[in-house]
């Protein structure tokens, strides 16, 4: 059984790897081109390895390091928040129709509404610092985290239900040991969307006012300092979080829903 | 109250009458304006420790009855005693077995059949014994770590009479608990539920499509008829236990098996 798996494994994920690393040098050779063929200065469109060097150096005399871990803080924070009510409502939703249509509306025109618009008027409320970044990611965490757990809620097979109620289990008991295991894989599913907006709702909140972040980062980047190579570090930055971020939820994943 | 003094797992079943909203896709069978009459005066007396098959044509409400008496359906009419008292509800002394497995796809073998033992507060320690032994009896100590994806239909199926069997009830209900599986498969699985349930003195009520399974393990065989369901024969099985595969072939077997049949054939009428 394990050699099994572990060829499984093999399989699935070293040929992933390569296909990666593949898709990856394709990426950077296609813009070294663009690069080359344009003649763009590199304060239009650096170089790869200018880019390269500039991330290494800010990371190197501490320029990103502050910013991306107010960042990091901030997206943790707001998705941890954000993620945990989405499960409770997504769950009660599930189970109360009533609710489902009596909040279903409000939940989408809070989705429709552009983060953009919103992100101002929240750091207006809430001030320069964390709490306005934290209300943002963990609004635009909400949505998708919310829905899918409430469609892997609907879908719990009624006969397991019916097992359970045989079995002369309570609501609660109902709920830990048979509809939220039942409903990870979906709940996962709105995770993984999730976590990466979680990501670019903090990026939007200190774009819109911050004293510290990755966004205000990529303002001072290409205002006040003009350092372009630094603004496309700082997207490197926020694109290397978004992947370890996402592999940390894909991870936790495999860990909890495992082999089913 | 009512209940005989040291009966333990005795069924009563009183002009027990169940029917259904009758939605879409079930336009066949008698229906009472918009309800479909699934069982009509049901009346039936299991005794301590026997087995009783049910027998009768598609729809004629065995399943439901099955559910009246695990307390998973509440009767229109009439009453079900479980050792003289009123099933009002899922009680621990009567386990349910289901067509389905039905087992937590997250869970593993030995995980599955402690379930019931957790959702009753039963110990950890208390738990592992249990699970233990069950995993013998039913032959699936290789199994304890492999989750229901890994397992065989038939193993699925003793994981989920395991699972069943882990808070010892009085009585059994098994709702065509094998139907899923090949012949021989089941064959084997009916013997060791003979051998099973010949150590622990259970009740057992058993649906069935098969009249030479309802023989094989029943001591009497009733005949529901087609919609809406009543009982039209109780027939007693004449055979000895200890039962082996051999019996099959006795003459009383294939007599009992044609006054089934021409039963059935009238229930179906």
């Amino acid at each position: 059984m394990t050699v099994m798996t572990a060829s499984r494994r093999w399989s699935t994920h070293v040929p992933g790897a390569a296909a990666a690393a593949i898709a990856l040098a394709v990426f950077v050779a296609g813009w070294k081109a663009l690069v080359v063929l344009t003649g763009y200065p590199p304060f239009i469109l650096p170089s790869p390895e200018l880019v390269l060097e500039r991330f290494v150096s800010a990371w190197g005399d501490g320029t990103i390091g502050p910013h991306a871990l107010r960042t990091l803080y901030e997206v943790a924070l707001g998705f941890g928040l954000g993620a945990g009510l989405a499960v409770v409502v997504g769950y009660v939703l599930a189970r109360l129709p009533l609710a489902e249509r009596l909040l279903s509306p409000y939940l989408v025109a809070a989705q429709a509404t552009p983060i953009l618009a919103l992100a101002p008027l929240l750091v207006m409320w809430f001030g320069p610092g964390m709490t306005a970044k934290i209300v943002i990611s963990a609004l635009i965490v909400f949505f998708p985290v919310a829905i899918a757990t409430m469609v892997g809620v609907r879908a719990v097979d009624a006969r397991l239900l019916e097992l359970a109620r045989s079995l002369r289990a309570t609501r609660w008991q109902v709920v830990t040991t048979l509809e939220i295991p039942a409903a990870l894989p979906a709940i996962f599913g709105g995770l993984r969307v999730g976590v990466t907006l979680a990501v670019v709702g903090a990026i939007v909140g200190e774009w819109a006012g911050a004293d510290r972040g990755l966004g205000l980062l990529i303002n001072l980047a290409r205002g006040s300092l003009f350092d372009i190579p630094l603004l496309f570090a700082t997207l490197l930055t926020i694109a290397l979080l978004g992947i370890a971020l996402y592999a940390i939820v894909v991870l936790i994943e495999r860990t909890l829903v495992g082999a089913r | 109250m009512s209940g005989q003094m040291g009966a333990i797992g005795r069924i009563e079943l009183r002009d027990i009458a169940v029917s259904f909203a009758s939605g879409a896709g079930s336009s066949s069978g008698a229906s009472d304006g918009a309800r479909l009459i699934a069982l009509d005066g049901v009346d039936l007396a299991i005794e301590p420790g026997q087995v009783v098959a049910l027998i009768g044509p598609n729809g004629s409400g065995k399943s439901t009855l099955l559910r009246v008496v695990a307390g998973l359906l509440r009767p229109d009419r009439g009453t079900a005693l479980l050792d003289g008292n009123p099933v009002d509800g899922p009680d621990p002394r009567v386990g349910l077995v289901f067509q389905e497995p039905r087992l937590l796809a997250w869970r593993t073998t030995a995980s599955n059949i402690a379930y019931p033992l957790e959702l009753a507060g039963v110990d950890r320690a208390t738990r592992r014994a249990r699970v233990a032994e069950l995993l013998t009896i039913v032959g699936l100590e290789a199994a304890a770590v492999q989750v229901p994806s890994q397992l065989s239909g038939g193993m699925r199926q003793r994981a989920a009479l395991a699972r069943t069997l882990a808070l010892r009830p009085e009585v059994l209900l098994l709702d065509e608990p094998f139907s899923a599986l090949d012949e021989l498969t089941r064959e084997r699985l009916n013997l060791e539920l003979l051998a099973i349930t010949a150590h622990t003195p259970t009740t057992i009520l058993l649906v069935t499509h098969s009249v030479q399974e309802a023989i094989f393990l029943a001591d009497r065989v009733v005949v529901l008829s087609a919609r809406p369901g009543r009982v039209v024969a109780d027939i007693a099985v004449d055979l000895p236990r200890p039962r082996s595969l051999g019996d099959l072939d006795a003459a009383v077997v294939s007599a009992t098996a044609r006054t089934v049949r021409a039963h059935l054939g009238e229930a179906a009428a």
